[in-house]
């Protein structure tokens, strides 16, 4: 499924402190992206930073491609510093995307820049009118808000400061929410990018409620390819390739 | 415009005739099909295949790998399909593949590299690579790279079992090469391969842990590469028998300083990651390079470092 092509920087624009927004047009055509796929993006043409990093999909914009990334590190900041033009050699699209099931009401749940392929599934899902809870630490890094309502999905917020939305952990929302919804929540199915203490409190929640569950992870990656063996995680399957396995699994299948 | 010359990129691994220089290292090819996507397999010197233990092995925790100045470490814990999984879902299609088949194989005991060794020979595979140099496995691997006494009784056995071209890998972290290159060769090796990775370490200064579950592991990329180009000129030296020279190859013209070294080939690591088609690419970029200084065979650049 993967591709190496490459790319020309359409948009490199900071969005808020750290955060920016990656428009991608690719050179020759791509296979088309789902909600989930990651794409390997080279960040210098020196030798250090030596490896590709992944980024998730955040959105397909027919035949072009956005990435929305902090800057968490030497690549990141390297990337950052990318103009309008400059052409990055990229791998991608990799992985498995969500599995979107029919029959259940989706659920989506992201946590700080979890928003970023969370939304890309909004999009997908966004007939199918998805609750999505997002939880940030502060206003200002309440991301999307704007494009998810133009998509005629209203998420649910909270923060940690209270300053947008409830004062609270985005998964207590989302317990309540459950709590007291009428429908059998076994109707339900939750989607979910954020950081991992975010993803261990959902796995519990779906454990709890019975609900199907997927989440996207991160985790180093060398290759993206499958045949580093760097990306493992561990699942009641043995370790399993963030990659090539992921990065979707099944809430019930990771070992924390 | 110069007339367009037959260039000769055959190379001769003893009796391992290679349609020309490029391989793959293992550990960084997987067992080759994830790399179909991108590449034409079949324009490679060589594969070798991701280490085969006789049973399955999961590897080591995570973190496994991180990013270093033009370099990564890594303590994958050779996680391996073991033999059985590898002759039943992996051998099949590489044995429809038009390159030649190196199988890397690892052991805890002699008994075990003989038994691999065993069931490997008639399997349709090319030649047998020795892991015994993998810094990140408690038992086996450098165990029988790094002390000569060992190193030198597990070829001799081994050698006794197969009769395909056999590799020793020999690891870089010993104090004298040369003195393992000689061992290799004086106990039935046919051919060396280096260098596997350097043992390596890094530290997270705000958590104060190091970056990897392991501990250390081993660097591999460009980072390593004047290390590997010294140590495969002081086996030219030493030894007879022909040299598979790697250590952070990604592009055309490292290659081409490791066979000026003496490497008769050359085995793409790392690269493969930064690149999908690094192969193909220094394959052409071989071929270039050959065209511009007006060599027609490959046989003139091995060893042809003026020193």
């Amino acid at each position: 499924m993967g591709k190496l092509f490459k790319a020309s920087i359409r948009e490199n624009g900071l969005v808020i402190k750290n955060h920016y927004l990656l428009t991608l047009h690719p050179i020759e055509k791509i296979p088309k992206p789902e909600p989930g796929n990651f794409f390997m993006l080279s960040i210098s043409d020196g030798l250090d930073p030596l490896l590709k990093r992944p980024f998730s999909l955040h959105r397909w914009l027919d035949g072009d491609f956005q990435i929305l990334y902090r800057v968490a590190g030497k690549g990141t900041e390297l990337l950052s510093r990318r103009r309008t033009g400059d052409v990055l050699d990229v791998v991608g699209p990799l992985g498995k995307s969500f599995t979107v099931n029919k029959q259940n009401k989706p659920i989506l749940v992201a946590g700080g820049l979890g928003i970023a392929p969370i939304f890309a599934l909004a999009e997908k899902l966004k007939k199918r009118q998805p609750a999505l809870f997002y939880g940030a630490r502060t206003k200002k890094e309440v991301l999307c808000i704007d494009e998810l309502k133009t998509l005629g999905v209203d998420p649910i917020v909270s923060t940690d400061d209270g300053t947008f939305g409830a004062k609270d952990n985005i998964i207590n929302v989302l317990t309540k929410y459950l709590a007291r919804h009428k429908s059998p929540v076994s109707n339900y199915c939750l989607y979910a990018c954020g950081p991992k203490p975010m993803l261990v409190a959902l796995s519990n929640l779906a454990k709890k409620f019975r609900l199907k569950g997927y989440i996207a992870l991160e985790q180093y990656m060398a290759c993206g390819l499958g045949t580093c063996l760097g990306c493992v995680i561990n699942t009641t399957r043995g370790y399993k390739r963030v990659c090539k396995e992921g990065p979707v699994f099944s809430t019930d299948e990771v070992i924390w | 415009m110069v007339a367009k010359r037959t260039l000769n990129l055959n190379t001769g691994l003893g009796r391992l005739k290679l349609k020309n220089p490029v391989m793959t290292a293992s550990g960084t090819f997987g067992y080759g099909k994830e790399y179909s996507e991108f590449i034409d397999l079949n324009k490679l010197g060589a594969i070798v295949v991701k280490g085969i233990s006789l049973r399955p092995m999961k590897g080591n925790p995570e973190p496994r790998i991180c990013e270093t100045p033009c370099g990564m470490l890594n303590a994958i814990g050779l996680q391996n399909v073991g033999l059985k999984g590898f002759i039943k879902q992996q051998l099949p299609y590489l044995r429809k593949l038009e390159t030649k088949i190196i199988v890397n194989v690892l052991g805890n005991s002699i008994d075990e590299y003989c038994e691999l060794a065993e069931k490997l020979d008639g399997t349709g595979i090319n030649a047998i690579e020795l892991n015994v140099s993998c810094p990140n496995v408690k038992k086996g691997g450098i165990v029988f790279g790094t002390d000569p006494k060992n190193f030198g009784e597990l070829i001799k056995c081994v050698r006794r079992k197969t009769t395909l071209p056999l590799i020793s890998k020999l690891s870089p972290n010993v104090t004298d090469i040369k003195l393992f290159a000689r061992i290799a060769e004086d106990s039935g090796s046919d051919i060396i391969s280096l260098i596997n990775t350097i043992t390596g370490m890094s530290i997270d200064i705000k958590t104060r842990k190091p970056r990897l579950a392991n501990i250390t592991g081993g660097l591999s990329g460009p980072a390593i590469r004047p290390v590997a180009v010294r140590m495969v000129r002081e086996c030219y030296k030493t030894v007879r028998i022909p040299i598979i020279g790697m250590g952070g190859i990604i592009s055309a013209e490292d290659a081409v300083e490791f066979i000026l070294a003496g490497a008769s080939a050359v085995a793409v690591g790392t690269g493969n990651f930064i690149n999908p088609g690094a192969t193909i690419d220094i394959l052409k970029g071989i071929k270039s390079y050959m065209s511009e200084e007006g060599i027609s065979s490959l046989k003139e650049l091995i060893g042809a470092a003026q020193c």
